[in-house]
């Protein structure tokens, strides 16, 4: 996502620029470009109408509002936690630390539908943790909270961890010698060197969780107008072979993601920008 | 976005040792506190459901474990995910190379452009990476009606789970390979060239060497998800059983029937897969940072 330059001198010696960068752009074109671009042509099918009335379809708005608050809900639990782990991973020191940061990543090694299975059967009423509960847990929004959290978990850690290694110790030292208290070095000092990755993290973790099915599906109970994520519908709406109306819904969801990339983008762009002056 | 990158691991293990004296750390009970609740909440998300899957694959006994591994369909499921997996992931693996050569060792225009499509696929739902094969191959898509005239199957078939599980993975190897080959230039490549060796020499004895180990750190993320992709592989898959059915969508089944037992069963041999990932990522990062 950063700009990429090489010194013009070294252009052409270096061989295999048309080799490379036609395969490149002949795979991107066959594989990325043109499949997606099939969702904008399949909608031009509809009427501005016809398309109006199935993005705004009451059982479509209970969805995007499922998605949208589940998925912030769970960002935030990770902004949180995310940015306590990665403090603890980095700052202090506790027995088999090394397994547990490599344990951080198992979200993105395990199947989703393994981890739907998996927490489902955990937070179920009769689950070794949701008979301590006298609420549901799975099979509600907050089922949906607990496997978006876990999908989110990485992202957020990932990005705060190197930011908080790299760090100096001068700073926090210059801090503290000016007589200011470890919690006015954390939040004068530490925390806006943090701000731009957490934020990062958060955004990450977030538009992984819109888009996210698998984990979901089992733990959410898929019930219409309370449990239903946006990816569902289009599922349904493919099973019942009404695909102009699931690639209507898929629209709304490739633009929110859109957005959602280049606010990400622009964030770096932002942090990177106040770094440099 | 895969944001674990391989640059960034390495650099921030430098700064590790950070010295720490009484007005730079916090108090004791902050600390424990804070690593408590660090443990608890990784405990809860990450250990636990790590723990039922292989305790709840064993509760009715090894029998039945074994039973519903060498199930015909369980071994079906299993033989189409390598299958899977054999021809998406060397197809992104070559792609990721040409891709970071392009993109690192060259100036053109539109490069930050590419560089953003090549990241497009983690940006888009797993269900409409399924969805957008079905708009091109299925019956109502586009070439729908030329490959029915021709007998070819591609969605509800192997072709187009492959096409979904490459799309998905698209980015991998080359989001690990482009920052990597970035920082390391393209002097060595030069004094190469110059001394004589032709474009592939240059790759295999120069190139190569110096991007192995990220390489295979994308390779092993790449893997990992080819291996359990479920949305866009269950948009195209058509859950035909034993034909068509992967791994994570046979476990999908067995849920849904209510076999508990058999469906950790298979899930247990891919939290294995997934534990051995991290134990190989892991190596291949500490190996990195020491050569």
């Amino acid at each position: 996502m950063s700009s990429l330059t090489v010194n013009k001198k070294t252009r052409r010696i270096i061989p295999g620029f048309h080799l490379s960068l036609g395969y490149t752009m002949l795979y991107v074109s066959l594989l990325v470009l043109l499949p997606l671009s099939m969702i904008f042509i399949h909608t031009m099918s509809l009427s501005w109408a016809e398309f109006i009335d199935i993005v705004t379809a009451p059982r479509a708005v209970a969805s995007y509002k499922v998605s949208f608050s589940t998925a912030l809900a769970a960002g935030l639990l990770n902004v949180i936690f995310g940015t306590i782990i990665a403090w603890v991973l980095v700052r202090y020191s506790f027995p088999f630390k090394r397994i547990i940061d490599g344990l951080v990543d198992l979200p993105f090694a395990l199947p989703t539908a393994v981890a739907g299975i998996a927490l489902t059967s955990l937070y179920a009423p009769n689950g070794w943790i949701g008979q301590f509960f006298n609420f549901k847990i799975a099979f509600t929004p907050l089922g949906i909270i607990i496997a978006l959290t876990f999908i989110g978990l990485p992202f957020v850690v990932r990005t705060v961890q190197p930011v908080l290694q790299n760090i100096s110790a001068e700073v926090e030292e210059a801090s503290a010698s000016l007589g200011a208290t470890r919690l006015q070095t954390f939040r004068k000092v530490i925390f806006p060197e943090l701000a731009p990755a957490i934020l990062t993290g958060f955004s990450l973790a977030f538009a992984r969780a819109l888009g996210e099915y698998g984990s979901v599906v089992f733990i959410a109970g898929n019930m219409p107008m309370k449990t239903e994520i946006t990816p569902l519908i289009i599922m349904t709406k493919l099973e019942q072979y009404d695909y102009a109306g699931a690639t209507a819904i898929a629209v709304v969801m490739l633009v929110t993601s859109f957005i959602l990339l280049f606010s990400i983008n622009l964030i770096q762009w932002l942090a990177n920008r106040r770094f440099v002056h | 976005m895969e944001q674990s990158t391989f640059i960034q691991q390495v650099a921030s293990e430098k700064n590790n040792a950070v010295t720490k004296s009484a007005a730079l750390q916090e108090p004791r009970f902050v600390r424990y506190t804070l690593t408590f609740i660090a443990l608890a909440f990784l405990a809860f998300f990450i250990v636990l459901p790590l723990v039922s899957i292989f305790s709840t694959a064993f509760q009715k006994g090894v029998g039945v474990y074994v039973a519903a591994i060498t199930h015909p369909d369980a071994m079906a499921a299993i033989k189409l995910t390598l299958t899977v997996v054999a021809i998406a992931v060397p197809l992104n693996a070559i792609f990721g190379v040409m891709a970071a050569w392009a993109l690192t060792k060259f100036n053109f225009k539109g490069k930050n452009l590419l560089l953003t499509i090549v990241d497009l696929p983690f940006a888009v739902s797993p269900v409409i990476a399924g969805l957008v094969f079905i708009l091109l191959f299925g019956s109502q898509g586009l070439f729908g009606d030329w490959l029915f005239e021709h007998d070819i199957k591609i969605v509800f078939a192997l072709p187009g789970i492959v096409l979904a599980t490459v799309f998905v993975t698209l980015p991998f190897v080359a989001r690990e390979l482009i920052p990597l080959m970035q920082t390391q230039g393209t002097s060595e490549e030069e004094a190469s060239i110059s001394l004589g060796a032709n474009g592939f020499k240059t790759f295999w004895y120069v190139t190569l060497p110096n991007i192995k180990w990220g390489l295979l750190y994308g390779l092993v993320l790449c893997n990992a998800r080819a291996i359990g992709e479920f949305g866009a592989v269950s948009v195209v898959s058509g859950h035909i059983r034993g034909m068509t059915n992967t791994m994570p969508l046979h476990i999908e089944i067995l849920y849904n029937e209510y076999q508990f037992a058999a469906a950790f069963a298979v899930a247990s041999l891919m939290s294995v897969i997934a534990i051995i990932t991290l134990i190989v990522k892991d190596i291949v990062a500490w190996k990195s940072k020491s050569a």
